[in-house]
């Protein structure tokens, strides 16, 4: 948790992008750990191999493409830091009202939870009820998450992608 | 990169591993931790670390961009597909049990693993596309 805090402060201090992009990529890395630590490993399967690896990369092109030094910003900070300051206060004061961590009477342990977890062995009948939830009991979800992916993959087609063919048939057209 | 020797024999060596793994995690991931969304990232992201070191234009011969874009629609039309295959055989939209007349639970499992395949071969083309795209406009 120490370091995930360190990793952060650095990417909002640095100014070479190059730098923030790596260093991003081992905040992922120590956040994969953390999961790992709290048996959610499927999720720090996930953060792994995106957030540390194939995020990592996009943001290297994208570097590639555009500059790699942050611009100095002009604006008075004082305003957004009052902004920031009331909606974390706010948030904090939610917290309050949040059931003690862990404990086994929270609502989100008591409503359908109980239910996957006895029914899933009989009704699925695979071992992994992280994949039965998400795969059956929460297809719904995992199909707009599919669409979502995909929807991101024509978007960036329509930007990047058709933009250079245009330029490629220009040239093809010039000789 | 082609004066890098060492970079190129290592990946030379990881590839196979890096695929291998990635159909693991996708065809195991009913029983340990993993599933469609993982394994398609790992397989995109093998077929990006083979574009950084083996260069652009050989990963686009593997995988042209027209068999990429018809990749990710066939992904969710997988995965819509089974859906509407349940619809069909009388269950609600999604609803694996019916795929199976005999055993609901073999339903569930023969759905969870085509729902799953739709999710992994979208997810990988989808990251190839995006990298495709950008390293192409950089060149």
């Amino acid at each position: 948790m120490a370091l995930l805090v360190v990793v952060a402060v650095a990417v909002i201090r640095l100014k070479d992008l190059f730098a923030v992009v790596m260093l991003s990529g081992i905040y992922s890395l120590v956040s994969a750990g953390l999961f790992v630590v709290l048996d959610a490993v499927d999720v720090a399967f996930t953060e792994a191999s995106v957030g540390a690896g194939v995020a990592t990369v996009f943001m290297l092109s994208t570097l590639a493409l555009t500059t790699s030094r942050e611009k100095a910003s002009k604006r008075n900070p004082i305003l957004p830091l009052v902004v920031v300051f009331i909606t974390g206060a706010a948030l904090i004061y939610g917290t309050l009202d949040i059931p003690p961590f862990g404990s086994a009477d929270d609502p989100i342990h008591r409503h359908v939870a109980p239910r996957y977890i006895e029914q899933s062995p009989e009704e699925i009948g695979i071992p992994n009820i992280v994949t039965s939830v998400l795969a059956s009991y929460r297809g719904y979800d995992t199909f707009g998450e599919t669409v979502v992916v995909f929807t991101a993959g024509i978007g960036v087609l329509m930007l990047i992608g058709g933009a250079r063919r245009r330029e490629d048939s220009d040239k093809d057209d010039k000789p | 990169m082609k004066h890098y020797v060492v970079l190129r024999v290592v990946t030379r060596l990881l590839l196979p591993m890096i695929f291998l793994f990635a159909l693991y995690v996708q065809f195991h991931g009913d029983f340990g931790p993993g599933g469609g969304f993982q394994a398609g990232v790992i397989f995109g992201a093998g077929v990006i670390l083979y574009a950084l070191v083996f260069g652009l234009h050989n990963a686009r011969l593997l995988f042209p961009p027209s068999l990429l874009r018809w990749l990710i629609s066939a992904g969710v039309l997988i995965y819509a597909g089974v859906g509407v295959i349940g619809l069909l055989l009388g269950g609600n939209f999604l609803d694996y049990g019916v795929l199976d007349a005999h055993d609901p639970v073999h339903g569930q499992h023969l759905g969870i693993l085509l729902v799953e395949l739709g999710v992994g071969i979208t997810v990988a083309a989808v990251m190839i596309t995006i990298f495709f795209a950008f390293a192409w406009r950089g060149r």
